[in-house]
């Protein structure tokens, strides 16, 4: 009997949890949508898009070319020894920009932006939220989402496919340093090989890609901390919770998303 | 009865199991000063949420103009908030803006006015509220009472029809604790604007409300004006209203409206069995406006203050003065008719200096700074009320001084 009652607690609290994780899914879900709708209302709110393609873009280029940088440099060495097994290191500008282009740019790409971009904008909403700003901007009759959401939507779907292309960029060159000139590889013969196995549709995949994670990134990371209050936790506490949540649920959604839209794209 | 402009009817909300208001009705009128006064945590703050539609009642209703703003349409809720303006308690200004940007927000988002005129309104209101070479400044970078005046700028900047103040007042010096009141008194005068002001400054908010209402567990306890609150025989309303009130007036450090007004019964008293004769003489300062107009609200309120500091010099230990209102004072004198209380206006007269209480505002040559004598002497058949009333009605100018 004893059993029974558990098993059936089990039951009812997973399909409590699956009701709640899809009711939130679609709050989140309308979240974007209002975001992205109120974008095109006039008149445009240039200047703020302005600011956070700044503070999306232009201030994550130094750390997306070190990150960059480093994963070409890896990825090269890798190759390298992998290749050099079967005496094929030509290939290897091939393997370094496939592997950037189509997956490590826009996944590492969107959590590097995560890191450093995306909590600052579960903070600074969360703290607006809890110090009753987005409520002062509710009273003065302009829409919080579109004046905090809608900019950073219209500058994550700028900005992010910039810098996957940028991380590709460097990547490559990264890849170059220490295939050609640590180990030797011919540079004419690398950036032939990245020429030619690169595919329009290898490119397409990897924008729509970073179009996704910036939608998926933004949404979460603005939604986390628009909706601080809702939390059991108050205060700074509570930003801290929507912090934490919106790096981890971001960076998680982020490999989810490309595993699907990989399996889609191939 | 005219229709109110807020009406709360049985209005009820609660977080969890915490009630916070349980059945609230109380009505707003236009054009009024409503205080709603009450202990911390009684749900002062979230009675004025309701008003602008930031919290919906889970029971009864708020009605504007008679009607519920569940029936209003979208666009009628919106046309609704743009008449209202709101200064929350923590000040909510933006942390990421200047306060110029914070001030011209409202006016920026909501308006398509020239940028000229948008700096004119902002640079306006900011040196009214007295806020001087902040305008890059960060609100983190200012001091908790600028932020308050900041806030208030911001709110009065779109001239809005109906104003709703949280705790306008916390944390300000006493200077510029009156300088706000006598301010929100000012522009409501002028503008003829709705304000709600919650506030625990008692009696100071009595000064410049037309209506106070009390919350207290989330029930209104008293709605009335301020005279009735101060005569109220309800227990939790007097030992609230005295459990707050200083035996000081917090700005001019003379006695209080309150224990002025007991210190006058008491003469009543004496003059009922003992036959001793008393006199009052109620100060008015007056133009008090103009120089608000002229050199900002702190300066008044200094004025103010320089010129009760010298009434106060001037008495003899056995007289009491005390603020009677926010431009008012008054001197009671035992022992004394009414020919001698005309004495003791003569020299209070030659031994001030008008000059010496606005030297520092070289801004206001030609301004004439005068005040008003209505002297009243006490007979044993007069009552409180015609007295006061009698010394209102025989105002004369007792001096004047054109800087």
């Amino acid at each position: 009997m004893a059993q029974l009652v558990t098993s059936k607690n089990f039951v009812s609290s997973l399909g409590n949890h699956t009701i709640n994780m899809v009711l939130e899914l679609g709050r989140i879900a309308l979240f974007f949508i209002k975001g992205f709708v109120l974008i095109f209302y006039m008149p445009l709110q240039i200047l703020k898009i302005k600011q956070q393609i700044y503070f999306i873009g232009m201030k994550s280029l130094f750390v997306i070319c070190l990150t960059g940088a480093f994963t070409g440099m890896v990825l090269g060495i890798q190759g390298y020894y992998v290749l050099v097994k079967y005496g094929s290191t030509g290939a290897l500008g091939s393997a370094v920009a496939l592997t950037l282009v189509r997956e490590m740019g826009p996944v590492l790409t969107a959590i590097m932006v995560v890191a450093r971009a995306g909590s600052a904008m579960a903070a600074e909403i969360g703290i607006m939220r809890i110090s009753e700003q987005i409520d002062a901007l509710e009273t003065m009759d302009i829409n919080p989402i579109r004046f905090l959401v809608s900019p950073r939507i219209a500058a994550a779907l700028i900005s992010f496919p910039l810098l996957t292309a940028l991380f590709d960029v460097v990547g490559i060159f990264g890849g170059y340093m220490t295939g050609s000139v640590l180990l030797g590889i011919n540079p004419g013969l690398y950036f032939s090989r990245v020429e030619s196995s690169v595919d329009m549709s290898d490119v397409t995949g990897g924008f729509i890609k970073s179009i996704v994670f910036a939608i998926v990134v933004v949404t979460i990371c603005c939604y986390q901390g628009y909706f601080t209050h809702t939390r059991a936790e108050f205060g700074a506490k509570g930003v801290s919770l929507s912090t934490t949540s919106a790096v981890v649920l971001s960076c998680v959604l982020i490999l989810i998303t490309d595993y699907v839209l990989t399996s889609f794209l191939l | 009865m005219n229709l109110p402009l807020i009406q709360f009817k049985d209005a009820a909300k609660h977080f969890g199991h915490n009630f916070v208001l349980d059945g609230v009705n109380l009505s707003i009128f236009k054009g009024e000063i409503t205080a709603i006064i009450g202990k911390s945590g009684t749900g002062k703050s979230v009675l004025l949420k309701h008003i602008i539609g930031l919290f919906e009642p889970d029971a009864g209703d708020v009605l504007y103009e008679g009607k519920s703003l569940r029936d209003m349409s979208s666009n009628e809720k919106r046309a609704l908030k743009r008449k209202f303006s709101y200064m929350f308690q923590d000040s909510a200004l933006f942390d990421f803006l200047t306060v110029y940007e914070n001030i011209a927000l409202p006016l920026n988002e909501r308006t398509s006015l020239p940028e000229a005129e948008i700096q004119r309104r902002v640079r306006d209101k900011m040196h009214q509220l007295d806020l001087h070479k902040i305008d890059d400044k960060y609100p983190s970078q200012i001091s908790g009472g600028m932020k308050k005046r900041v806030a208030l700028a911001r709110a009065l900047v779109t001239d809005p029809e109906i104003v709703l103040f949280d705790e306008p007042t916390t944390g300000l010096d006493p200077i510029r604790k009156n300088a706000v009141h006598s301010m929100i008194s000012d522009y409501q005068k002028r503008f003829g604007f709705t304000a709600v002001i919650v506030s625990h400054e008692i009696p100071d908010v009595f000064f410049i409300s037309q209506r106070i209402a009390m919350l207290d567990n989330g029930k209104i306890l008293f709605e009335g004006i301020p005279d009735d609150i101060q005569r109220a025989s309800d227990p939790a309303v007097k030992n609230f209203i005295q459990g707050l009130e200083s035996p000081h007036d917090d700005l001019t450090g003379i006695a209080s409206q309150a224990s002025g007004q007991r210190r006058l019964k008491q003469e009543m008293n004496r003059l009922q069995r003992h036959k001793i004769p008393f006199s009052i003489i109620l100060l008015s300062v007056e133009k008090l406006e103009d120089l608000d107009r002229i050199a900002g609200h702190m300066a008044s309120q200094t004025v103010f203050k320089s010129f009760a500091n010298h009434v106060k010099q001037n008495i003899y230990i056995t007289d009491t003065c005390f603020r009677y209102d926010m431009n008012k004072i008054m001197v009671v004198l035992p022992d004394t008719d009414a020919n001698q209380a005309e004495m003791f206006c003569q020299k209070l007269s030659r031994n001030l200096d008008g000059n010496l209480l606005i030297e520092e505002h070289e801004s206001l040559h030609g301004f004439c700074f005068s005040v008003n004598a209505g002297i009243a002497q006490a007979r044993e058949d007069s009552r409180l009320e015609s007295l006061l009333g009698e010394a209102e009605d025989t105002q004369n100018i007792f001096y004047e001084c054109r800087l």
